[in-house]
């Protein structure tokens, strides 16, 4: 039998408020197929803005079409982080950990990556703030692009419906 | 004597069907895939079409009978590696060798099991040295289908009216191999002939018994020869188990339809996978890189050319297409090297298969279907994928399980956009300490030791909950850490303590799941080799959405102390080393102290009431740490997983006089801790401008990341033209 999940079950469920036995129950069973349209309309509610999600990119992120008509990454605080097709992190602010102090401020010191080996880079929203990534590479190492979905694909091929045109001007 | 040729020599006698050898068979099932993209052709699925419910009923039936098979026979194992932790899986194949259904366990070998059997296919075992009913067959070669040595293989054929219907397959992780260090997962190896005992694809039995020989080569080949013997004899009563609910099973259904179902499931399975991937997953390309340290520079019991530091790179690039296909890409992979990590396309696709099973594909049919639904780039000369065969793999999964981290944050991206929150998991954390040596043990016997304690460390955060605390590992879903009684049966070292790690969890709105540390002491042996295996200088697995990365490893002990002395005033002995700065121990035992980061190195000697901390890591985080509820963190604090200091620094939590969380306090430490956060940030493209001047071009970089790039842009042009592409540099530009 394919489920279905009520609304209220699906906003207790992304805010971790589903008791355990329940969200057992939904990770053991056949997953519901109208999942992306609810939690869509879920994240869609819960925004102070009015672009049009598109794809939920991460915590915080979302690939929205804007009022003119651009498709970028926006972060629930409304800071917009550029267009979906190159990396979201580019517009954003960093915090880079790569000396020794830096990095012992969170892990003790013999349990802290050695300085010179590696760096922690804190990807943080220019608008509200929010540690929304955080990279644990050599010095040197190019920017991780992490995510780069094929939005058309995704809603003509296995959605089947094709993605939602380009509303130049239409409030979304 | 004088007859023709061709009547001398009547046709061999072949075991595949319809008259086929099974090497024809191999090749028609792959050209018939290679024409289709399905497996064996098959379009329609007759035999589930039209009965359903008996197509499920055969499939349960010889699961059940795997899982029967492994759950009956780790009962004769004496190693608790096989017997408590269950690191064994067993498997059914098709005769080509795809697997039908397998057991629970270590399954990653539930494919390199598969290779091992085409290979004896492809080199015409069936001729020599002949594929009979009642053989046995060993493998654990990894450039045959493994991932090292120390997993060794059992393989049966199963018979039926003289052709062979299947295989039988399984697997133990051995406690020692006869390395040139000991145990399992031995570090000295440098090439492939201190790997210790090869058996690639050996004919070890015949009649249903091992050959005497055979037994005896492999007893006094390995340290500890009573666990080798009894681990085999594991193997083979399983695989004589699934032989026998087999030819069962084939006697009520019939053959036509027992030949018709392997078909079918196989397509089946192959089919739901793509459903899977396009129900659960969002196509696109997704980046998740790995790194692990070993710093060898200064160890001196390596050959001269091994003694160096080293930065494994495993840039994995996971690309989902729109007509669901999965691609997993390590282009870029430094070059294989003169150690015992690196890892062949066998072990890689057995990785990537176990994380798979654990992600896409958790509760339908798991088998060799989603195999043929996958694709896998190992570049060439790189440490995925040697040119040479002369490499060493005794620890290959020291690379492995890294390299493979990345996949399950790549797939939880995916989940989380497609609304699938309650299957996002950030991973997991390294795999280590594992506490390994060998020696004269507490029984006065030669021995050899690799704790299996690190198949229980921290789980991943999700977005529903926490990662799970000391719970299990990739490579076998099923993990258990053993009962310390257990390991002291085996080791030489009493617990003085086991208990939660403070601080090992990676910090996030989720925290990944706790580490823990075995205080463990030297009993009864007046010497004994030990080592230390685990991440030091680096954080191995990343955390998501803003969480960071479990803990990195170090290395502890105090050699030549006065404990003796302590316990017969019978005084305060130590039981952790809670603030990982040693002085909970060093506080109560004198002695010479080992306190550092290099957390991997060469066994050496210790002496009875020597102490040696095992510490087993914590898993990757989610999302900002400053909005963990305070709550939450209060939880922490309770139960150690967290000390104070900490929840302050990282969770903005400050814990007032009375020890409670001071929620005023918390809101304001809170709100400094995001101003200082945002004014010691800069926008990316600025810092990228800096960081291209002062420390690419200037090549302002430590060795050992130094030979990291110069090692991927060597072996991989395309990653060279990446690396330059990304930073802008002129096109000369190299390490």
């Amino acid at each position: 039998m394919i489920p279905s999940y009520d609304r209220a079950t699906l906003e207790e469920l992304l805010d971790g408020r589903l008791p355990w036995p329940e969200v057992h129950g939904i990770m053991s069973a056949f997953k519901d197929p109208d999942r992306f349209d609810k939690m869509l309309e879920i994240h869609q509610a819960r925004m102070g803005w009015s672009d049009r999600i598109l794809l939920p990119y991460g915590e915080h992120l979302y690939i929205v079409e804007t009022a003119d008509g651009r498709r970028i990454v926006k972060c629930a605080c409304g800071q917009e982080l550029g267009d979906y097709r190159s990396n979201w992190k580019l517009d954003a602010l960093v915090r880079v950990r790569s000396t020794r102090a830096e990095i012992e401020e969170l892990y003790p010191k013999m349990m802290a990556a050695t300085a010179g080996w590696m760096e922690l880079r804190e990807f943080i929203c220019p608008g509200c703030k929010t540690l929304l990534e955080v990279e644990a590479v050599p010095p040197g190492y190019p920017i991780v692009f992490d995510f780069q979905p094929d939005l058309e694909a995704f809603y003509a091929e296995w959605l089947g419906r094709p993605l939602p045109p380009v509303s130049r001007g239409s409030g979304g | 004597m004088n007859q023709p040729l061709a009547a001398a020599s009547a046709p061999a006698k072949t075991a595949g069907w319809d008259g086929r050898s099974l090497r024809q068979m191999l090749a028609d099932s792959e050209a018939a895939f290679a024409a289709t993209g399905r497996c064996f052709g098959v379009e329609r699925l007759e035999l589930k079409e039209s009965d359903p419910i008996r197509f499920e009923k055969l499939f349960s039936r010889l699961r059940g009978s795997l899982v029967n098979a492994r759950e009956t026979s780790l009962n004769i194992s004496a190693s608790p590696i096989v017997k408590e932790l269950g690191e064994l899986c067993f498997a059914l194949y098709g005769p080509e060798g795809d697997s039908i259904t397998l057991s629970t366990g270590i399954l990653v070998h539930v494919h390199t099991m598969s290779e091992a059997i085409k290979y004896m296919l492809r080199s015409d075992y069936e001729e020599n040295p002949g594929i009979n009913d009642g053989d046995i067959f060993v493998n654990n070669d990894p450039h045959i289908g493994n991932v090292h040595t120390a997993d060794v293989q059992t393989l049966v054929p199963i018979y039926w009216a003289g052709e062979v219907v299947g295989w039988a397959g399984g697997v133990t992780h051995v406690m020692d191999i006869g390395s040139n260090t000991p145990g399992s997962n031995a570090v000295g190896p440098t090439t492939r002939y201190e790997d210790g005992l090869y058996l690639p694809c050996m004919k070890c039995g015949t009649n249903d018994r091992l050959f005497q020989d055979h037994v005896r080569r492999c007893e006094r080949a390995v340290r500890t020869p009573m666990y080798w013997s009894l681990d085999e004899k594991t193997r083979l009563a399983g695989c004589h188990m699934i032989r026998a609910a087999v030819q069962a099973l084939i006697r009520e259904e019939g053959i036509a339809t027992y030949k018709r179902f392997i078909r079918e499931v196989l397509e089946d399975s192959r089919r739901t996978f793509v459903e899977r991937v396009k129900q659960l997953l969002i196509p696109g390309r997704y980046e998740a890189p790995a790194f692990i340290d070993a710093q060898f520079a200064a160890e001196a019991r390596l050959p001269a050319e091994s003694r160096k530091d080293i930065l494994m790179h495993a840039p994995m690039r996971l690309t989902i297409g729109a007509t669901g296909r999965l691609d997993v890409d390590f282009e870029g992979a430094g070059k294989w090297g003169l150690h015992s990590f690196n890892c062949t396309p066998s072990a890689m696709a057995g990785a990537l298969w176990v994380a798979l099973t654990q992600t896409v594909m958790p509760n339908d049919k798991v088998n060799d279907g989603a195999h043929f639904a996958t694709g896998l780039h190992c570049p060439k000369g790189s440490w995925v994928n040697p040119e040479v065969s002369t490499t060493a793999h005794s620890n290959a999964w020291y690379y492995l399980v890294p390299s493979f981290g990345g996949m399950f944050r790549a797939l939880s991206r995916a989940f989380y956009a497609r609304g699938y929150v309650e299957e996002v998991n950030a991973g997991y954390g390294h795999d280590g300490n594992i506490l390994q040596g060998g020696g004269i043990d507490h029984h006065g016997n030669q021995s050899a030791v690799s704790n299996f304690e690190m198949s229980c460390i921290g789980g991943g955060a999700g977005i529903i909950r926490d990662g799970l605390d000391h719970a299990s590992v990739m490579w076998n879903p099923e993990g258990d850490m053993g009962d310390v009684e257990s390991w002291e049966l085996v080791e030489p070292l009493l617990y003085l303590g086991r208990s939660v790690k403070p601080n090992s969890s990676g910090p996030g709105r989720r925290r990944g799941g706790a580490g823990y540390e075995c205080m463990r002491m030297l009993w009864h042996t007046a010497t004994y080799d030990l080592q230390f295996v685990g991440d030091g200088a680096v954080f191995a697995y990343p955390g998501i959405f803003g969480g960071y990365p479990g803990a990195s490893g170090y290395r502890f002990a105090i050699k030549n102390n006065d404990l003796k002395a302590i316990f017969e005033r019978r005084a305060p002995y130590p039981t952790a080393d809670r603030n990982a700065d040693g002085r909970q121990a060093t506080d109560l035992v004198k002695g010479d102290v080992i306190l550092d980061k290099r957390a991997t190195d060469l066994p050496a000697a210790f002496r009875e009431y020597d102490l040696y901390l095992s510490f087993m890591r914590g898993g990757p985080g989610l999302g900002d740490p400053l909005l963990r509820p305070a709550e939450s963190v209060a939880t922490d604090l309770e139960e150690g997983i967290v000390t104070a200091a900490f929840a302050e620094r990282t969770y903005g939590a400050v814990v007032g006089e009375d020890g409670a969380i001071d929620g005023a306090k918390t809101e304001a430490r809170r709100r400094a801790l995001r101003e200082d956060r945002a004014a010691k940030a800069m926008p990316v493209r600025d810092w990228l401008a800096k960081e291209r001047e002062t420390r690419v071009l200037a090549r302002d970089l430590s060795a050992p990341v130094i030979d990291m790039y110069r090692s991927s842009m060597r072996v991989s042009p395309a990653w060279a033209k990446r690396y330059r592409d990304f930073w802008r540099l002129p096109e000369e530009f190299e390490f």
